[in-house]
C-alpha cells in the first residue's frame, strides 16, 4: 500500500490544563473523502489547524503528504489547501481580486493563474460575478469560493473546516457534489462537519468526542459492526407518548425519535416486534408499521458516545 | 518576490476602498498640525499680572510704569496693601506680582541699595519663568540707567561712560518663534503615529477577520509578509511627510533651509523605527483595541523622552540615558537641523547612524516576535 497522505500518532494539544485534543492516531488514505465528525468543541478544528501547521502540538506526532508537521511545516504547506472553518477571504477584495492574490501567495505565474481563474470561477459557480466584491456574496458562494481558492495551486491534500457549516440544506449538498469531484481528481479530503447525516458522503469517518476518537471506519462498517442489536423502526400513534412508554421498558436497549417514526434497540427482532405492539396496544396506540433497518450512522454515534459516556445525554451531537 | 508584490498590491487595493483612508491620510494630520502648531506656542506675552507701590513715591511710580508698559504683562487690578495680593494669585486671576516696598524712593535718593519683590506662580512655571526673567530684565535696566544718571551727575560733563549692555542674540530662529521649533517636531510626530498605527492595525485586523490564518497556510516566508504589509505604509509616511512639509511651509511659514533629499532620508531612517514598533505592537496584539492602547502605551515616552517639548538636555540624568533609545530624540534634532539650520550630512550622520542602528534593533526584535502561528 503507498504510503498514507496523512498519518497521525498521539497527537494532542493542550491550552493550559484542558485538553483540547487528547492522543488522537489515525491514518488517511490518498485519495479518499476522510470525515472528521463531532459536536462543537469536540476538537476538530484544533486538530486540523496543528496539521496545517497553524498552532503547534503539545505532543505526538504528524506528517501529512510525507513531511513531519513539526520539522518541516512550509514543505507541508505547499503540499496543502486549507479552508477555515470561518470565512477567512478578503471581503473588501473581487472576487477576481481574492483569486488573484491567493495565486501570488501560492507562487503561480501569471500564465497558470489565468488558467486557473477560469477554472475556480467555474468551480465556485461565480462565472460573471468576478468583480463583486466578496462580502456582498451569500454564505454558500462565500465558501465555494473559499473552497476554489484553497485548491487554486493544486494541492494534493485539502482540509476543509466545517465547510457546510451555516449554509442551507440545498448548498450543502452541492458542496458535497464538489468534494466528491475533488476526490475523482486524486486529491485527498480531509473534512470535518458536526452534521452527523454528512458522514455518510464519505470514505473513511472517525467520530472525535471531547478531544478523543470514539469510533472509527467507513459509514458501512461502523453501521454493521459497532450496532450488532437490531433497530426497528416503529410507525405509530402519539410518537412522544408512545416513546416514553418503551422508554420504561427493561427490554428496551435504546431509543430514539426520528422524524415521525421511532428508533427502538432490541435484545431479538421478532419477539421485539411483538412486544412493542402488546405494549402500545394495551395504551391504545396502533402500531403500522415496525420494520427492521439498517442502523443510521446517528444511531452509531449516539450509541458510542453513550456508550463512553455512561449514560444518554448524547442528544447533543445531533444536529 | 511574486509573493511579496501580491501583498503589496492587495494592501494598496484594499486601502483605496477604505472609506478611512482620506481623513487618516490627509486631514488628520492637518488637524494636528493646526492644532498643535497654534497651541504648541510657547511664546510668552501679556502674563496676567498684579502691581502693588506702597512707597508712592516718584521713583516707584517710574519703575512701575516701565514695567507696565513693556507689554509683557497686562495689570489686572493694583491692591494697596501686601494682603490683597494673595487673592489674585491664589485664584489663578494673575500669575506674577510686583510689590514695591516702602523706603523704596528714598533709598535710591540715598544712593543705597534698594529692592522690589517679585511674586510668582510656581505652579504655571513656564509662564513663572519666563515673566520673572522679564521682571528682573526690567529691574536691572532700571537700575543700570539709574547708576549712568548719578555718574553723569557725579562727573559732570566730560567723555560718557560706556554703556555696556550685554545684547542677546538668538540664531537660527531669530523671532525666537517656538512655533519653529515646534513644528519640524510635529512632523516627526505625525509621522510616528501614523506609521505605528497603520502597520499594526494592518496586521492585527487581519488577525480579527480571520485572512491571518489563511495567509499562515500559504507558502509565503514571515519575511516576505512582513515585507509586503509594511512596503505601502513606507510609501504612504513618505507621501505624508511631503504633505506635512508642505503645510509647514505654506501656511506657517516654517524655513526649510537644508536639503529636502536629506529630510527625506531622515524620514526613511525613522520609519524603520516606527514601522518596526507597528510590528511589535502587532505581535502583542489580539484586537485592533488592544494595539490602539499599546500604540498609545508606546508614544507616550517617545514624545517626552524624545525632547518634543522639554530639550533632553535638561532631563535628570536617568532620562537622558534612557532617551538614548528613543529614536525620537535622534529624529528631532536631525529634522529641526535640517529645517531650521539648513544642517547637512556633516552634523547629521550621527543621527543618521542611531536611527540606523535603532531601528535595525527594533526590527531584529519584532521580526523574531512575528511568527507564522496563531498562538
Ligand atoms: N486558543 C484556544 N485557547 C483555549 N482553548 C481553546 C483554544 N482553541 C480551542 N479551544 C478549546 O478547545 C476545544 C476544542 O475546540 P475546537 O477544536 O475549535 O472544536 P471544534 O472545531 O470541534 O468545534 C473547545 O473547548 C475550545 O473552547
Ligand atoms: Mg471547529
Amino acid at each position: 500500500m503507498a504510503e498514507p497522505a496523512i498519518e497521525v500518532r498521539s497527537l494532542t494539544k493542550r491550552f493550559g490544563d484542558f485538553v483540547a485534543v487528547d492522543a488522537v492516531s489515525f491514518e488517511v488514505e490518498r485519495g479518499r473523502i476522510f470525515g472528521f465528525l463531532g459536536a462543537n468543541g469536540a476538537g476538530k478544528s484544533t486538530t486540523i489547524r496543528m496539521l496545517c501547521g497553524l498552532l503547534d502540538p503539545t505532543s505526538g506526532a504528524a506528517t501529512v503528504g510525507g513531511h513531519d508537521i513539526r520539522r518541516e511545516p512550509e514543505r507541508v504547506k505547499r503540499a496543502i489547501g486549507y479552508m477555515s472553518q470561518r470565512f477567512s477571504l478578503y471581503g473588501d477584495l473581487t472576487v477576481a481580486e481574492n483569486i488573484g492574490f491567493f495565486g501570488g501567495a501560492y507562487g503561480l505565474s501569471r500564465r497558470a493563474l489565468a488558467e486557473r481563474l477560469p477554472w475556480v470561477l467555474g468551480l465556485a459557480g461565480l462565472v460573471g460575478r468576478e468583480r463583486s466584491l466578496t462580502r456582498t456574496l451569500s454564505v454558500g458562494w462565500k465558501q465555494r469560493l473559499a473552497l476554489g481558492c484553497a485548491v487554486l495551486h493544486e494541492p494534493r491534500i485539502v482540509f476543509l473546516d466545517e465547510p457546510t457549516g451555516g449554509v442551507d440544506p440545498a448548498s450543502r449538498r452541492r458542496f458535497w457534489e464538489l468534494i466528491n469531484g475533488l476526490s475523482e481528481r486524486g486529491i485527498t479530503v480531509f473534512v470535518t462537519t458536526h452534521y452527523l447525516d454528512e458522514a455518510e458522503y464519505c470514505n473513511d469517518i472517525r467520530l472525535i468526542h471531547a478531544g478523543r476518537i470514539v469510533a472509527g471506519g467507513s459509514p458501512r462498517e461502523l453501521k454493521t459492526s459497532v450496532i450488532r442489536n437490531p433497530i426497528l423502526e416503529v410507525a405509530c400513534d402519539r410518537i412522544v407518548e408512545a416513546l416514553e412508554i418503551l422508554q420504561k421498558e427493561p427490554w428496551v436497549l435504546e431509543t430514539s425519535i426520528f422524524g415521525m417514526s421511532l428508533h427502538i434497540s432490541v435484545e431479538d427482532e421478532e419477539e421485539g416486534r411483538r412486544l412493542i405492539a402488546a405494549r402500545l396496544g394495551r395504551e391504545g396506540i396502533a402500531v403500522h408499521r415496525a420494520d427492521r433497518i439498517m442502523p443510521s450512522l446517528e444511531d452509531v454515534f449516539i450509541h458510542k458516545i453513550e456508550e463512553q459516556a455512561g449514560t444518554g445525554e448524547a442528544g447533543e451531537a445531533r444536529p | 518576490m511574486r509573493a511579496v508584490l501580491s501583498i503589496v498590491w492587495k494592501e494598496f487595493v484594499q486601502l483605496r476602498r477604505d472609506p478611512r483612508l482620506f481623513p487618516v491620510l490627509f486631514v488628520s494630520p492637518v488637524l494636528q498640525i493646526l492644532l498643535l502648531g497654534y497651541a504648541a506656542n510657547l511664546d510668552v506675552r501679556e502674563i496676567p499680572s498684579v502691581v502693588c507701590d506702597l512707597d508712592r513715591s516718584a521713583a516707584s511710580r517710574a519703575f512701575l510704569d516701565e514695567f507696565v508698559n513693556s507689554g509683557y504683562f497686562t495689570v489686572r487690578a493694583r491692591p494697596e496693601r501686601m494682603a490683597d495680593i494673595d487673592p489674585y494669585i491664589d485664584g489663578g486671576r494673575a500669575a506674577l506680582a510686583v510689590v514695591v516696598p516702602r523706603g523704596f524712593g528714598d533709598k535710591l535718593a540715598g544712593s543705597k541699595p534698594a529692592s522690589v519683590l517679585i511674586i510668582a506662580d510656581g505652579s504655571e512655571s513656564q509662564t513663572a519663568t519666563i515673566g520673572v526673567n522679564y521682571a528682573t530684565s526690567i529691574a536691572n535696566r532700571r537700575a543700570q540707567r539709574i547708576v549712568f544718571d548719578r555718574l553723569e551727575r557725579v562727573r559732570g560733563p566730560g567723555p560718557k561712560p560706556a554703556l555696556v549692555k550685554a545684547e542677546v542674540r538668538v540664531w537660527y530662529n531669530p523671532e525666537l518663534r517656538s512655533r519653529n521649533f515646534m513644528i519640524p517636531a510635529i512632523l516627526g510626530l505625525v509621522l510616528m503615529i501614523m506609521t505605528i498605527t497603520l502597520a499594526s492595525m494592518g496586521i492585527v485586523r487581519e488577525k480579527e477577520a480571520g485572512t491571518m490564518e489563511q495567509l499562515i497556510v500559504t507558502p509565503i516566508r514571515p519575511y516576505q509578509l512582513i515585507a509586503g504589509k509594511l512596503l505601502p505604509f513606507t510609501l504612504i509616511g513618505l507621501v505624508e511627510a511631503g504633505f506635512v512639509i508642505a503645510v509647514a511651509r505654506l501656511w506657517f511659514g516654517t524655513p526649510l533651509r537644508g536639503s529636502l533629499a536629506l529630510l527625506f532620508l531622515m524620514c526613511l531612517a525613522f520609519m524603520l523605527n516606527t514601522l518596526a514598533m507597528g510590528l511589535f505592537v502587532s505581535t502583542v496584539s489580539r484586537s485592533q483595541q488592544q494595539a490602539m492602547f499599546t500604540t498609545i502605551f508606546l508614544v507616550m515616552p517617545m514624545i517626552l523622552l524624545g525632547g518634543f517639548v522639554f530639550p533632553v538636555e535638561n532631563m535628570p540624568p536617568l532620562f537622558q540615558l534612557v532617551s538614548r533609545a528613543v529614536p525620537t530624540r535622534y529624529f528631532f534634532v536631525a529634522i529641526r537641523g535640517i529645517m531650521l539650520r539648513g544642517a547637512g550630512w556633516p552634523e547629521l550622520w550621527p543621527q543618521a547612524a542611531a536611527l540606523l542602528i535603532l531601528g535595525t534593533a527594533l526590527f531584529a526584535l519584532s521580526v523574531l516576535r512575528f511568527r507564522k502561528k496563531l498562538d
